[in-house]
């Protein structure tokens, strides 16, 4: 230990660093590179970017998670196009809040049809972007 | 105190504890919503009340690591601090910028909050940890800059040193990754993989320098070890958090769209992400042993050595859980992450701050050295029962994972989120009791500042 002085380990750090850093860097061009084939970006029209800022304007992700990340209060929804389909999505947003006493409670977000259609191709979008098969199985 | 212009951390101090408070009391809420569903509701739903709880946790941190700078650097650099005024008017515009965004939170649904603050010129809200508004991102952005300017200046005139130098590294890097945060493209794969370049890169990234720089700043005065010592241990314990913790990023990128090469890189980097956080352990626990003085601050010690070990639980093992790809593919998203969250964010930087607390506070108010017996003997029982309040929300959190996942996830005939969410609840209620615990403690501790008629009287040898 005598021999590792404060210069190499303070080398360590900076070279360390640095060299992952671009590591990282690298993968992330790797990464970029080859994504539009999973992401299905082609797909994105007006529609789906649309239902994106619906979907964040209404803090969506405070409560359900969609591809996991998000809070853990209410359903993935990444895959709920699947689950459920486009009609009972539409319903349920609509019906809210179930007012079942001492049940979660969605709050109404009072969306126009136009703006539901919006998040449904958002949510139909997100729901076939290859993610690695995950949820394990459709109950997200 | 040997420099008068450190007297502008306390306000930091005292908002940060102000704000843990109401990130505690939301925090309760929550956890009541969790069996209580309808709770509060419509007035506080719980997104809401949730974003106040994360939002008041960075903001409450980012006060009191702006405040550990501002007592730490002059004393490193022998010298004032290069403007006390700036620190000054920064505390205010931070503080007010950080109470408007929560009043805007709580007051109106946050769609009107959205169309108010004109985030349709910029979209960058509603993404989880990144809902303030726009425009108080930008606020956040030129307080950092004010700050990293003065606390540069600081540095820049005066002595140099490693722990010095990386604090500031490790500022500059919370200052410039916050930038990712104005990238909210319309492609969510790129949105997701650009946002944790944010949190992850902060988290497991840059806080750890942070955190790093003010264990050793501690340990320095607290054991009178020589600084050569302690900067050795920083320099391979940074270099550990970096060198497993960028290419760790990589176990965000499982299951959002990104090639499936993550999972190898990201499984193997991040299983080694316990390794800096074992070393910290090591050296806090050394560096106690090897004391050359009997420092009076005891409680200081205790959250010292505390942090070490809490963060090691909450981040190494807690993470290593469920870091591994395999075990991630069943566990992600479940109250599995939600309990590494709370360990390792209470472990890491609630108790690095509350160390830095302890020890700067009492000079700060101007005490000779530490606080008297009695204040001291409080301190040390709001450190246990927080700490172990957070022990067990995290044990009740990590049974309610392995449940949900097994009948949610492994079970032949899975069940539905809300059914399994009912087969849980159990665990959620006695979450919510360690947390009136967690309450408890932090009342404790905030007693703790208003022992009267207990200076500190030195045992005479």
């Amino acid at each position: 230990m005598s021999r590792f002085t404060q210069n190499s380990s303070r080398n360590l750090f900076y070279g360390g660093s640095l060299f992952f850093f671009f590591v990282l860097i690298g993968l992330t061009f790797d990464t970029m590179g080859g994504l539009s084939k999973r992401d299905h970006r082609e797909n994105i029209t007006p529609q789906v970017a649309h239902g994106k800022r619906i979907w964040e304007a209404n803090n969506c992700v405070g409560c359900h998670t969609i591809m996991g990340e998000g809070a853990y209060f209410a359903p993935e929804l990444g895959n709920v196009y699947a689950r459920r389909g486009p009609d009972f999505i539409k319903g349920w947003i609509q019906s809210q809040p179930t007012g079942v006493k001492g049940r979660r409670q969605m709050p109404q977000f009072h969306l126009t049809e136009e703006e539901l259609d919006a998040i449904i191709a958002f949510l139909k979008w997100t729901g076939e972007i290859n993610n690695a098969k995950w949820p394990p199985n459709v109950e997200g | 105190m040997n420099y008068s212009s450190q007297s502008v951390a306390k306000p930091y101090f005292i908002a940060a504890i102000g704000l843990f408070v109401g990130q505690i009391l939301f925090g309760l809420i929550l956890g009541t919503q969790y069996v209580i569903g309808d709770f509060l509701f419509p007035a506080i739903p719980f997104n809401v009340a949730r974003m106040v709880h994360s939002n008041l946790l960075i903001v409450w941190l980012l006060f009191g690591f702006m405040g550990s700078a501002y007592f730490l650097v002059p004393e490193e650099a022998e010298r004032e601090l290069h403007s006390p005024l700036l620190a000054k008017i920064l505390f205010w515009v931070f503080l007010v910028a950080g109470a408007l965004t929560i009043v805007g939170y709580l007051s109106v649904p946050y769609a009107t909050l959205t169309k108010i603050t004109g985030d349709d010129l910029l979209p960058t809200m509603g993404r989880e940890f990144l809902e303030q508004p726009t425009i108080t991102k930008i606020g956040i952005v030129i307080v950092a800059l004010g700050f990293l300017f003065n606390i540069g200046m600081t540095i820049l005139k005066g002595r140099k040193t490693s722990i010095s130098l990386v604090l500031l590294t490790g500022l500059v890097g919370l200052a410039v990754f916050f930038l990712f945060s104005f990238y909210n493209p319309e492609n969510l794969v790129l949105d997701k993989y650009f946002w944790w370049w944010v949190v992850h890169l902060w988290v497991e990234g840059v806080w750890e320098l942070i955190l790093g720089a003010i264990l050793a700043f501690i340990l320095i005065k607290l054991t009178g070890v020589d600084r050569e010592v302690i900067d050795k241990w920083l320099y391979v314990i940074i270099a550990m958090s970096l060198i497993t913790g960028l290419i760790g990023t990589g176990h965000h990128f499982y299951w959002i769209g990104t090639p499936e090469y993550w999972q190898v890189w990201g499984s193997v980097f991040s299983a080694l992400e316990p390794i800096p956080f074992f070393m910290m352990a090591v050296f806090a626990f050394n560096m106690v042993n090897k004391r050359r003085r009997e420092h009076p601050n005891e409680v200081a010690t205790l959250w010292a050595l505390g942090t070490s070990i809490m963060a090691f639980l909450g981040a190494g093992v807690w993470g290593f859980l469920h870091t591994l790809a395999p075990v991630n593919y069943y566990t992600h998203g479940t109250q599995i992450t939600a309990a590494h969250g709370h360990m390792a964010f209470y472990g890491a930087y609630v108790m690095i701050v509350l160390s830095m607390i302890s020890y700067a506070m009492p000079l700060l108010r101007g005490k000779t050295i530490c606080n008297g017996r009695k204040s001291q003997t409080l301190e040390k029982w709001a450190f246990w029962l927080m700490t172990i309040s957070m022990v067990f929300i995290t044990l009740f959190l990590t049974g309610a994972g392995i449940l949900q996942v097994w009948l949610q996830r492994v079970a032949e005939t899975p069940m539905s989120f809300m059914e399994t969410q009912d087969q849980i609840a159990i665990f959620y209620w006695l979450r919510l009791i360690s947390g009136l615990f967690f309450l408890a403690g932090l009342l404790v501790y905030i007693k703790s500042f208003f022992v009267k008629n207990d200076e500190f009287i030195p045992t005479p040898t």
